[in-house]
């Protein structure tokens, strides 16, 4: 009986061990680490004792809440624009071309993301900068008298953001409706209902496990996001990884960073699950 | 008596193709009326293009008169039960109910009224707040008719939706279905590859082949007098033999078989001799071991291949001693026949005016 069951226990172990000694060393134990660093600091004496300073400070200095709470409209900011501008796309991708033009429409989608995201946010700089590619024409076509600076400010940033994270909403979108059927939206039709109708009550119900789920992603990744919010946003548009980038590498108050960092995960797993609340979805219905 | 539709020299080329061609019909207020054909004679087509999702190349399409010419189907006085009934799962049965109505703008006791209204008349009172999931193959099919009758549409469209149901289901909402037709009243236009579907439930039944109507009639006379081989050979079974006119005389005309045989046959005046027919017979207008003496008759002595038995429906299948032609003979379940076996040798026969002829194309 013993030899039975290591029978099905060894190959078992053998694929399990690496995703734990991968999750345990490479994310639960540096976490640990972090945890235990953002409750202490440096007394005068130079020695490291216990405190809860490093999270007073968050809420004593207006510019980190701030910051925080910024980061966090933002965010969800960013993943409704995403959203309204990704579920045309998945609707057009997957019900209104032919489904041989549908897989090349989604090849057209992926490409950018084969360039880094470094390259792509400098792409749009060489684009909207004051001497850019839009002021030129502009200039040119007599539109402008004088060139106007379009990079970092509010709206630039969240469109560069919104670029950056639509694949991740499109890619779930499409899959979830493909997997809609077509009369269901005919007989919609064929009932009296309208564009509106038909995508509040038909096409958004049905692809709402699609929608959480790259609602998810997008918010995931712009809350994260470091690149976009520091190179076109500016000095004018703080993000609260800039901050938490700063506390690590500018003031080496490692400390402090470590505090922040658990800030965000909490700021971002509270979020998710009041969405998850709201929508009425299951996270293992979502993840699916 | 007022029409519902009518549908005039209708049209539909895709490219080269046409699905549709010059189809023209009209159907009175309260009809149940089929569009009977094989899979791809263009009878979805015709139907989409009456609800509104394909608008027709030529012709006109009228509902109550008025023309539906570019009026999308959410505008038009029609709905659609969809093949496979195309209820939401996102919403319980009340709420796909009210789901047109809502679009109408209805106020909400009104629309609660009306819903619980045509539960109750389809037959499933308090259903309300089940899922779609929770409900059965005919539970699914009368929401769906419920559905649409909720919004008393001036024609009911319906794309074979017993297709999906199991054999003895189809059978019994087959019944069903036209109990409530004719308890609502509402013209039903019904399109289906299924003959009895046609034939039970149906005043009239168009038989539709390669884009066009070949016979209008009522489910009797389609059965009983074909005008066309496709309509003898399609709507029901038949024994199909080829020949040519060798004599005529009135109304009846002798048929020398191409494997020989002779036959007379009842027959339209426009077969002279000569010419080459294609003559159909039904396997229940085939007697076994019929009386002599009668007039007008056909007589055959064949030998039996095998016994096909299938309850009420069971068939001899048989070959003239003389020939190669392999008939279908109804075998009534009455025992009087239960002596028959493979290989035995027995006579057949047909009255003249039983089997149908046609000139050969």
């Amino acid at each position: 009986m013993n030899a039975a069951r290591a029978r099905i226990t060894l190959p078992f172990l053998i694929f399990v061990t690496p995703v734990l000694m991968w999750l345990f060393l490479l994310i639960v134990l540096p976490h640990i680490d972090l945890l235990l660093m953002s409750f202490r600091i440096e007394d005068d004496a130079g020695a490291t004792v216990w405190s809860l300073v490093n999270y007073l400070n968050f809420f004593d200095e207006p510019v980190y809440w701030r910051t925080f709470t910024r980061t966090a409209v933002y965010a969800i900011l960013t993943t409704m624009i995403t959203f309204a501008v990704s579920l045309p796309v998945a609707f057009y991708i997957t019900k209104v071309v032919s489904p041989r033009f549908s897989g090349f429409l989604s090849l057209l989608l992926l490409m950018p993301f084969w360039v880094s995201e470094l390259v792509r946010v400098y792409g749009w700089m060489i684009l909207l900068r004051e001497s850019g590619v839009i002021n030129h024409f502009l200039l040119k076509a007599g539109l402008l008298q004088r060139p106007v600076e379009m990079l970092y400010n509010d709206v630039t940033m969240v469109m560069g953001l919104v670029y950056t994270s639509m694949l991740f909403m499109v890619v779930p979108l499409i899959s979830v409706l493909e997997s809609l059927d077509d009369s269901l939206i005919e007989a919609a039709y064929d009932l009296g209902g309208n564009v509106f109708s038909i995508v509040t009550r038909i096409i958004i119900p049905h692809a709402m496990p699609g929608i959480v789920s790259g609602g998810i992603v997008v918010f995931m990744l712009t809350l994260g996001n470091y690149l976009t919010p520091n190179l076109i946003g500016g000095k004018n548009s703080l993000w609260f990884t800039e901050q938490i980038y700063n506390q690590f590498i500018a003031s080496f108050n490692w400390n402090q960073g470590a505090a922040f960092g658990f800030l965000l995960l909490i700021l971002s797993s509270s979020i998710i699950w009041i969405g998850l609340k709201l929508t009425r979805q299951k996270l293992s219905q979502v993840v699916q | 008596m007022a029409l519902d539709l009518s549908v005039e020299n209708v049209t539909k080329t895709f490219g080269d193709f046409t699905a549709v061609n010059e189809v023209s019909f009209a159907v009175e207020q309260g009809r149940f009326f089929s569009i009977l054909g094989p899979s791809g004679c263009g009878k979805t087509t015709l139907l989409r293009m009456i609800a509104g999702f394909i608008e027709p190349t030529a012709g006109r399409i009228l509902i109550r008169g008025n023309d539906m010419a570019n009026l999308p189907p959410n505008r038009r006085p029609v709905n659609l039960i969809f093949q496979h009934l195309a209820l939401f799962p996102m919403m319980n049965v009340a709420q796909n109910i009210a789901f047109g109505l809502q679009r109408r703008k209805e106020k909400k006791p009104e629309i609660d009224r009306k819903v619980a209204d045509i539960l109750e008349r389809v037959g499933l009172p308090g259903f309300g707040n089940k899922k779609i999931d929770q409900l059965s193959g005919g539970q699914k099919q009368r929401v769906a008719i419920a559905r649409c009758l909720v919004l008393d549409p001036a024609v009911l469209l319906l794309d074979e939706p017993l297709g999906a149901l199991d054999l003895k289901l189809r059978e019994q909402m087959k019944v069903e279905l036209k109990k409530l037709q004719a308890q609502v009243g509402t013209t039903f236009i019904y399109i289906t590859h299924d003959q009895s579907e046609a034939l039970v439930m149906s005043d009239h039944v168009a038989v539709m082949n390669n884009g066009r109507f070949e016979q209008v009639d009522t489910p009797r006379k389609l059965y009983a007098h074909p005008k066309t081989p496709f309509v003898a050979r399609f709507v029901g079974d038949n024994n199909a033999w080829k020949g040519i006119v060798a004599d005529h005389r009135e109304d009846l005309c002798t048929i020398e078989t191409t494997d020989g045989q002779i036959f007379t046959a009842g027959a339209a005046p426009d077969l002279p001799s000569g010419t080459p027919v294609a003559f159909f017979i039904r396997p229940e207008a085939i007697i076994i071991a019929p009386d002599a003496g009668l007039d007008d008759f056909n007589r055959l002595p064949v030998v039996i291949k095998s016994i096909l038995f299938d309850g009420a429906n069971s068939r001899l299948l048989a070959t003239p001693v003389d020939g190669e032609k392999e008939l279908m003979i109804a075998l009534p379940q009455n025992r009087q026949y239960d002596h028959l076996n493979a290989g035995d040798r027995v006579d057949i026969g047909w009255s003249a005016r039983s089997a149908s002829c046609f000139k050969a194309s």
